[in-house]
């Protein structure tokens, strides 16, 4: 999740600043100022290496390059790059945090459900528009690049919040 | 205890001015491995059924991360020593010298319930520490161990010398630790005592040397103390509160 190479991202640029309830069902990169929240659910959010955002987010993945004040609940992956500043809670399926990020808070991994067959639940037509996202999002748990100790975690547990 | 380190670390300065042998360290921070017996003690714990509460205030370590979570122990990790950098801690004392606020460092770090941890990691913590802070945060610390709760830290020996390099500690064993060379992410600036708090270019400088009874002033509200002496010149010490 490096700086988006496609259009398929959402893009706020770094002068840009919003504050209030972002959510949207497409990926995003932050390079701009947020307050509030981010739910993007099923999609991804990239926060870029100018980006500041102070809210809580709740998306598939999300990988920090600049600083984020709040929790993040990730239902895929968390990804910290060398660059990130975060301060807040992570509850995610796998996490990487590349040396030299700065993490303050708590990690819950929570186990990995079962994910459905999408070819066998999903209309034929629809089966087919996701050949490109499910390829992607099987490569998403690769370590980032260049950076020792960053493979995603494995292992699970299931944790109570405090 | 704080001018008597002081002095001794000035003298143990004076007469070593080349830091050559740090920087040759700082660029590619390849990892180094070491045993460690404190470890291999917390580690009896660590395999219990019971998810144990445990926290990491050493550089963040996504290693330690994934090792403790695969054990299905919860973690907290809080880089204490990055967080002491931050320049809007420093202030001046009633004499008008520059002083970092541990009051306000606490307000912003260790911010936990009481009797929150069974176990945490310190690492080297307490030798590169601003000596302002070094009692505080311990003291937090008791408070926020459960009665019977470990602590493992490190101290080096005078014999480290001067320009022992700050690591990065890594679990990667029941008894094994990777040592990784950490660079400071702020710029130089200078601690309360006048001295560079990060000397070596972007790295962070050992502050003191603490000997045996330093350390057992230091911890003294603990229960008890478990002294491990090693070969590269890091005293491992657990306590118990």
């Amino acid at each position: 999740m490096d700086t988006p190479k496609t259009v398929e991202f959402a893009h706020i640029g770094k002068s840009v600043v919003i504050k209030g309830e972002l959510s949207g069902s497409e990926d995003l990169y932050v390079d701009g100022t947020v307050e509030g929240t981010i739910e993007l659910q099923e999609n991804s959010l990239v926060i870029g290496p100018n980006g500041k955002v102070r809210a809580n987010v709740n998306a598939k993945a999300v990988s920090v390059q600049g600083k984020l004040e709040g929790n993040i609940r990730a239902s895929d992956r968390a990804e910290l790059r060398k660059t990130a500043v975060a301060v807040g809670d992570i509850v995610t399926q796998r996490i990487a945090i590349e040396d030299g990020a700065y993490f303050k808070g708590k990690v819950d991994i929570q186990k990995e459900t079962a994910r459905p067959n999408l070819s066998a639940t999903k209309p034929e037509s629809q089966a087919a528009g996701r050949v490109t996202a499910v390829a992607a999002s099987g490569t998403g748990g690769a370590p980032a690049s260049g950076a020792a100790g960053s493979s995603p975690a494995t292992a699970s547990t299931a944790v109570t919040k405090h | 205890m704080a001018s008597v380190t002081h002095s001794f670390m000035k003298l143990f300065r004076g007469s070593s001015a080349d830091s050559s042998q740090a920087h040759k360290h700082a660029g590619a921070a390849p990892r180094l491995t070491r045993r460690s017996s404190g470890l291999a003690e917390v580690s009896r714990s660590l395999k219990s059924q019971e998810p144990l509460c445990v926290l990491d205030i050493g550089s963040t370590s996504a290693t330690n991360i994934r090792y403790l979570t695969a054990l299905g122990h919860k973690i907290y990790s809080e880089d204490l020593l990055e967080g002491s950098t931050d320049p809007s801690l420093v202030g001046k004392d009633e004499q008008g010298h520059p002083a970092l606020d541990s009051r306000r460092f606490l307000d912003d770090n260790l911010v936990y319930p009481p009797a929150q941890f069974d176990i945490v990691f310190c690492w080297n913590l307490a030798d590169y520490l601003d000596e302002s802070l070094v009692r505080p945060v311990v003291g937090r610390l008791w408070s926020s161990i459960k009665p019977g709760g470990m602590l493992l830290a490190f101290f080096h020996t005078r014999e480290a010398g001067p320009d022992a390099p700050c690591y990065r500690y890594h679990m990667v064993g029941n008894d094994t630790l990777e040592m990784q060379h950490i660079e400071a992410r702020r710029d130089l600036r200078k601690g309360p005592t006048g001295a560079l708090h990060t000397a070596i270019e972007k790295s962070f400088r050992l502050q003191r040397v603490f000997n045996n009874r330093h350390i057992e002033t230091l911890f003294r509200d603990f229960g008890s103390i478990k002294f491990f002496l090693t070969r590269d010149n890091i005293r491992e010490v657990l306590v118990v509160r």
